[in-house]
């Protein structure tokens, strides 16, 4: 059954610096006749400090989210990533803690946008925009923690003019993972280079994926090496073929 | 030079060797789809993995029974057994038996747990004269490297280094790079090798408790030649390879040899029970087992890092992994790299001299999702990353807490303290996004390789506000 309405969880990544992927991503879902609460308290997962090792602050932080998650519905996350920490890491990070049960419920509330779009709201995609060739980066956390990379090839696949361009390293990591971009930033550097190259490799006009953190690596090391291939989250790409905005 | 500092240094020293980096990416490139051709069915391969992780997590819950009862069996057998808490111990124990067999020379089989010992340089400050038989192995002893995979020890060379190793080393050869002759030309020096050496030494996969049986699991014979040809045998392992019965190792021999290399099955399979029987024709009079520590108790303490033990090191994390094939093995500075490494070697080494190795992941999880006995190495690896900045929780992980540093823990406060107040936010998203063009174009790291990113010029708070979204209660 469909829900009738939905949490939104915009994810910090988006809400400073991608914005219009957030917003992207609520207008699909209130097009497909869901209403979509977008609670104002949120911040952040917790994921960074909680991969960094500081889990007291990772508590602390995702603890300051569970009130915006009261009621019992779904909560959309427009990222694999910051979806997979709530659902597979939050369980761990408040086990023994007071409010554990709370943050158990949230975590099994929660999608991936993606996720949602196909599985549960089965939408249709009506495509307006010009012929266009894309390359899919599905993060890590889409591919394995998450397990919904093929949802954003079976929304992509609806598009009559997209052409979704095979690239030699679909698999491999793009080197962001959080703070270990700057921690191990050599070692991050040369794993964005070589998903740079496999992605411009493919003749893509642009490159899509579920999550931002991938694509705001991905992205600035395409713009450092002068390369002509934008890149865009898969909701806002969505949007803007499917909506005469 | 401390740990990180160390670490650095030989991350910058790979990165920058562009000929080893194409060695590697070349060889973890065939050895991945290698692994994957033995898996088309991927039911089938969870199904292996769920048994060959029940299997080792059994024998890991039992271990102390399953010692006492494989030291029984073996003795039994006429295997002796020796237990040594320390790499020093199990060192002199084996040269203790050498000396008791008045052996001077020593051929190797291969053994990751003789690197943890560093049994080569000892035995050789000991005047007795050590061959390591493996090919991988003899190249990096005639380059007097440590491998920098535990699978394939020389995979960081090509055959064009191999071939000038052999000529700087072999001169009476014929220069050549192609891989069958080099083969040759090792075969024919390490025969005469083993028909000579008064001893061999080797490791063990898997130690069978039920009964007394040491396996070893090999490609080129040279196990089998180096635990036969030789008076005595000398095995070494963990005591963390012991399993309960026989019947658990065709599972585990199965899942081992198709996630290591993409074998079906090996080409040797060897299982040792005991030394010659009066009337056999070969085999050694006196065979020895060494089991060591080294760590290993101490990190079964603890219920969640007690998963690390499961290992049967068949460097599938290795090969999957994003940061090893950049890298490749010698920067991690550590006998074990790679994933299963980065969770091992600190627990093992103390997180004081070793627990900077677990930066170097982007948990994406690829080590996870191929390993044969189902170990959460990211999740092993993000424990010890907390364990090295813990300063309050009673765990039992050596040297945790040692990387804490006050001005990181400072700014991960300060992060709470904004993150979790949702007014106090919400300001610092509108100053952000007013300000944001002032934000700096350079910013460290993140910049050396990437252009920076500026902040939206309204949040997704502003913007879904002003489409008129519900904020809720």
């Amino acid at each position: 059954m469909k829900p009738t309405s939905v949490y939104y969880f915009g994810t910090c990544l988006i809400d400073l610096l991608y914005p219009r992927a957030g917003l992207a991503g609520m207008q699909l879902l209130k097009r497909a006749g869901v209403e979509v609460i977008f609670p104002a308290d949120q911040s952040c997962c917790g994921q960074p400090a909680f991969n960094s090792g500081y889990r007291d602050e990772a508590l602390g932080v995702a603890r300051a989210q569970l009130a915006c998650f009261f009621e019992d519905i779904p909560i959309v996350v427009p990222s694999a990533s910051c979806a997979g920490m709530i659902k597979h890491h939050w369980p761990e990070l408040f086990e023994g803690q007071p409010d554990e049960d709370t943050a158990n419920a949230v975590a099994q509330r929660v999608y991936e946008l993606t996720e949602f779009l196909t599985d549960i709201l089965q939408i249709e995609l009506i495509d307006l925009g010009e012929r266009v060739k894309v390359a899919v980066h599905n993060s890590c956390s889409s591919q394995r923690e998450m397990g919904v990379a093929d949802r954003s090839h079976q929304l992509l696949n609806q598009l009559v003019n997209v052409e979704v361009a095979p690239h030699q390293r679909p698999r491999e990591c793009c080197g962001f993972g959080g703070t270990f971009a700057v921690k191990q930033a050599d070692i991050s550097g040369a794993m964005v280079n070589a998903k740079t190259v496999s992605l411009s490799d493919s003749g893509a006009d642009k490159v899509i994926s579920q999550d931002c953190g991938c694509l705001m690596n991905i992205g600035g090391a395409l713009q450092k090496q002068g390369k002509d291939l934008p890149t865009q989250h898969i909701a806002e790409f969505l949007w803007e073929r499917t909506s005469a905005d | 030079m401390n740990q990180t500092q160390a670490f650095k240094q030989r991350i910058d020293d790979a990165l920058h060797n562009d000929q080893l980096r194409a060695n590697f990416r070349s060889a973890m490139d065939g050895i991945m789809s290698h692994r994957a051709s033995q898996f088309p069915d991927d039911v089938q391969l969870q199904a292996l993995r769920e048994q060959a992780r029940a299997i080792r997590a059994n024998a890991l819950v039992k271990q102390p029974e399953l010692l006492v009862q494989l030291e029984q069996k073996l003795t039994e057998n006429g295997i002796q057994v020796h237990w040594a808490e320390t790499p020093t111990e199990a060192n002199q124990m084996i040269l203790g038996i050498l000396h008791q067999a008045d052996a001077k020379s020593v051929i190797k089989g291969k053994s990751m747990v003789s690197e943890e010992t560093e049994l080569n340089r000892y035995l050789e400050e000991h005047d007795i004269e050590v061959i390591e038989s493996d090919l991988g192995e003899y190249i990096i002893q005639l380059a007097q490297e440590p491998p920098s995979h535990i699978v394939a020890p020389a995979i960081h060379k090509n055959r064009q280094e191999v071939g000038k190793l052999f000529q700087k080393h072999h001169p009476e050869q014929p220069y050549t790079e192609d891989i069958d002759a080099l083969t040759q030309t090792a075969r024919h020096i390490l025969r005469d090798k083993f028909a000579q050496a008064d001893a061999g030494i080797s490791g063990v996969n898997f130690a069978v408790a039920e009964t007394g049986t040491l396996c070893l699991v090999e490609n080129e014979g040279n196990g089998r030649l180096s635990t036969t040809a030789p008076r005595v045998h000398i095995a070494i392992t963990g005591i963390e390879k012991v399993v309960e019965k026989l019947s658990d190792i065709p599972p585990l021999l199965n899942i081992l040899t198709k996630s290591a290399t993409g074998q079906p099955i090996t080409t040797y399979f060897n299982m040792i029970s005991r030394p010659r029987q009066p009337g056999e024709k070969d085999g050694p009079e006196a065979v020895h087992l060494v089991l060591l520590d080294n760590g290993r108790s101490h990190i079964r303490v603890d219920e969640e890092l007690l998963d690390t033990l499961r290992c049967i090191r068949c460097g599938a994390c290795i090969n999957h992994c994003p940061v090893y094939v950049q890298l490749g093995g010698h920067a991690y500075g550590t006998v074990y790299p790679g994933p299963i490494g980065l969770a091992l070697e600190p627990q093992r080494l103390g997180l004081d001299k070793a627990g900077t190795l677990t930066s170097a992941c982007s948990l994406c999880g690829a080590c996870g999702e191929v390993c044969p006995v189902k170990i959460p190495l990211p999740k092993l690896i993000n424990r010890l990353r907390a364990e090295s900045v813990n300063h309050k929780q009673n765990t039992s992980v050596k040297g945790k807490g040692a990387l804490r540093k006050p001005s990181e823990a400072t700014i991960w406060r300060l992060w709470q303290f904004l993150y979790a107040n949702a007014r106090l936010y919400r300001a610092f998203l509108y100053m952000a996004t007013r300000f944001g063009k002032l934000t700096p174009n350079q910013l460290g790291a993140w910049t050396r390789y990437r252009q920076a990113v500026k902040p939206a010029r309204k949040s997704l708070h502003e913007l879904a506000k002003q489409a008129g979204f519900s904020h809720g209660v």
